[in-house]
């Protein structure tokens, strides 16, 4: 009973806590909630179906432009975030439809190839996105009276989408689809023989984690109010592959303590950009090396021998 | 036509420089499953090597060349060989991707941190007095580019078809499991291919210096063109890492000039997609059984 509901409870209270900042704290918890988004999107397309996907922040910002296009034009945030998503899985069916043919080392080249071609076209297509300038003023959402401009209601509203997708993603994982995925990544023939479509779930694995990244894409746009393509390099992308490996691929638990270590850790650190990219290039490293399966690993591994101890 | 020579032999003197760079990566992979992400990497920290040895410390250039390659065959060789792969090796494909990846970053971000953020010059190897032939004019530098990547793969290619070591790699690559059971030492070799990699990214380093400039982040668009030649041209073998490099440098010049040289990356890009979706074992390549 405790088990169960203890972590149930210490998220509420994590998610709850913010509502007591100020300013800069409440703005990295949003960013946290963002990034735990894009995460469990991307834990599902590799952590859970074993496809490598380099190309998260291109998906995430099929999720941005669309908000911050159509926003300041006067339309509704919940419109510009439907266009994203829906973006985000179709240009997730197509880059996943070389996964059908190629093994994961190529399925990387792909994608990381679709992050740089994202990254050019949203450089290069100034009469849409602005160019190197980027997009500026785009609005909170509002609905009707209420509106969640202050950054304490946009927190809140983020954490209704961050509620929805944890939710949602727990349904999908523990439905057959969630069984699908497991079986693909531990042997695709046998998955195959005992009758799974490695067609249509390998595809919509990729698809499914490119929409979840739509939806932390758009309500990342109207954080800051602005967005440049510099937002959706590939190393945000690798910075998101971090994330989902530090915090344990492929267990549910893990988006949530990657995102907030690769989120938090350098606020906390106020180290310099570099140095503390040196210090998770390193972990990473030594994780895949001493850890492999993250940092999931140190709970359960307290857990056990708490329990062994009574 | 004047215009088209000129940048047919740049496209081939900087793509012979990729293809060195390919070949290298597609030697750790036939003979250890590792696909290097870090393989630009590879190439810049010996770059920064010569300029610390033969620049900082003013060094004789044949000192510094032969120092260059040992601290390259050593580090990026030996060292990542025994920490990092031979403890992931029996883990799978993916692992050793991630570590890679970290690898890189590592690498990258050290010497932006602990050396410089900006481009270093380096001094020019070769005569900078342009060859004229007729109304073409090429420089010394893009002929000995090519000359000098010749020249190694063919070595490379000799030390594989007729030595006994050379064999024995190509036993590795086939099988390794069965190549272990008629007594080879698999691991000693998978260090080899290591060194020797390190060995040909320390030449491509040399090469690539006075051409770019040397700066902590070139490494990631030399290793993505690396990889590009390994698919397109074919993973398994080394005429197609030659052929894809060759292929992707000469592309990439010639829709720099002629088309934009604002999206000159994407070009080799779309070959590469092509190639993958209608020809996966790449232009050149042998089709691969199937495995997980």
């Amino acid at each position: 009973m405790i088990r169960r509901f203890l972590p149930l409870g210490v998220l509420v209270f994590c998610a709850l806590l913010p509502l007591a900042f100020e300013q800069y704290k409440l703005y990295v918890a949003s960013l946290t909630l963002v990034y735990l988004i894009l995460a469990i999107g991307l834990n599902l397309t590799l952590g859970y179906a074993g496809q490598i996907s380099l190309a998260h922040a291109a998906f995430m910002a099929l999720g941005s432009y669309p908000v911050a296009i159509l926003g300041p034009r006067g339309l509704p945030f919940e419109l510009g975030l439907a266009v994203g998503v829906v973006l985000a899985f179709g240009w997730g069916l197509v880059v996943g439809f070389p996964a059908l043919k190629v093994k994961h080392h190529y399925l990387a080249m792909v994608t990381l190839g679709f992050n740089i071609i994202a990254f050019l076209v949203l450089r290069n297509w100034e009469g849409l996105t602005g160019g190197s300038f980027g997009i500026s003023g785009i609005p909170r959402p509002a609905w009707g009276p209420i509106n969640f401009a202050s950054d304490r209601a946009y927190y809140v509203y983020i954490l209704g989408w961050a509620a929805l997708v944890v939710a949602s993603a727990y349904w999908l994982l523990s439905s057959r689809w969630g069984r699908a995925f497991r079986a693909i990544r531990e042997n695709e023939l046998r998955a195959a023989v005992v009758g799974v479509s490695l067609r249509t779930y390998k595809v919509m694995a990729f698809a499914i984690g490119a929409a979840y990244a739509g939806i932390g894409g758009a309500l990342f746009a109207p954080l800051l109010g602005y967005i440049d393509p510099g937002a959706y390099t590939l190393d945000r992308s690798i910075q998101f592959l971090m994330m989902v490996v530090m915090g344990g691929l492929g267990r549910f638990e893990g988006p949530f303590i990657g995102a907030a270590v690769v989120t938090i850790l350098p606020e906390v650190l106020r180290a310099s950009e570099g140095l503390y990219l040196i210090l998770y290039a390193l972990a990473v490293v030594l994780m895949m090396l001493f850890m492999p399966k993250g940092l999931v690993g140190v709970w359960d591994w307290l857990v056990i021998s708490s329990k062994s101890r009574i | 036509m004047t215009d088209f020579v000129q940048l047919l032999v740049a496209g081939i003197s900087i793509g012979s420089i990729y293809a060195l760079t390919a070949i290298g990566f597609v030697l750790l992979w036939q003979t250890s499953n590792t696909i290097n992400f870090a393989q630009g990497e590879f190439v810049v920290l010996p770059a920064f090597a010569m300029v610390l040895f033969l620049v900082v410390l003013r060094w004789p250039f044949a000192i510094a060349l032969v120092a260059t390659i040992l601290v390259s065959t050593l580090l990026l060789g030996w060292l990542v060989k025994e920490l990092l792969v031979t403890r992931l090796l029996t883990m799978g494909v993916l692992p050793l991707v991630i570590a890679t990846i970290g690898l890189s970053l590592f690498i990258r971000y050290s010497l932006q941190q602990f050396w410089t953020p900006l481009a270093l010059p380096f001094p020019p190897i070769f005569p900078r007095v342009p060859i004229r032939l007729g109304t073409i004019i090429i420089s010394w530098e893009e002929v000995m580019n090519v000359l000098l990547a010749g020249l190694v793969v063919g070595a490379l290619q000799l030390f594989i078809t007729r030595t006994r070591l050379g064999w024995a790699m190509q036993a590795v690559a086939q099988n390794r499991t069965l190549a272990a059971v008629l007594g080879i030492d698999v691991s000693r070799l998978v260090t080899l291919t290591f060194v020797l990699n390190a060995a040909l990214a320390a030449v491509a380093a040399i090469l690539i210096a006075p051409v770019y400039l040397v700066k902590y982040d070139i490494g990631i668009g030399l290793g993505l063109k690396a990889f590009y030649a390994a698919i397109i041209g074919g993973f398994n073998q080394i005429r197609g890492a030659l052929l894809g490099g060759l292929l992707v440098g000469v592309v990439e010049t010639f829709s720099a000039a002629y088309i934009s040289s604002q999206f000159r990356d994407a070009f080799a890009l779309l070959i590469l997609l092509a190639v993958l979706l209608l020809k996966p074992e790449g232009l050149w390549g042998v089709k691969e059984e199937w495995a997980s």
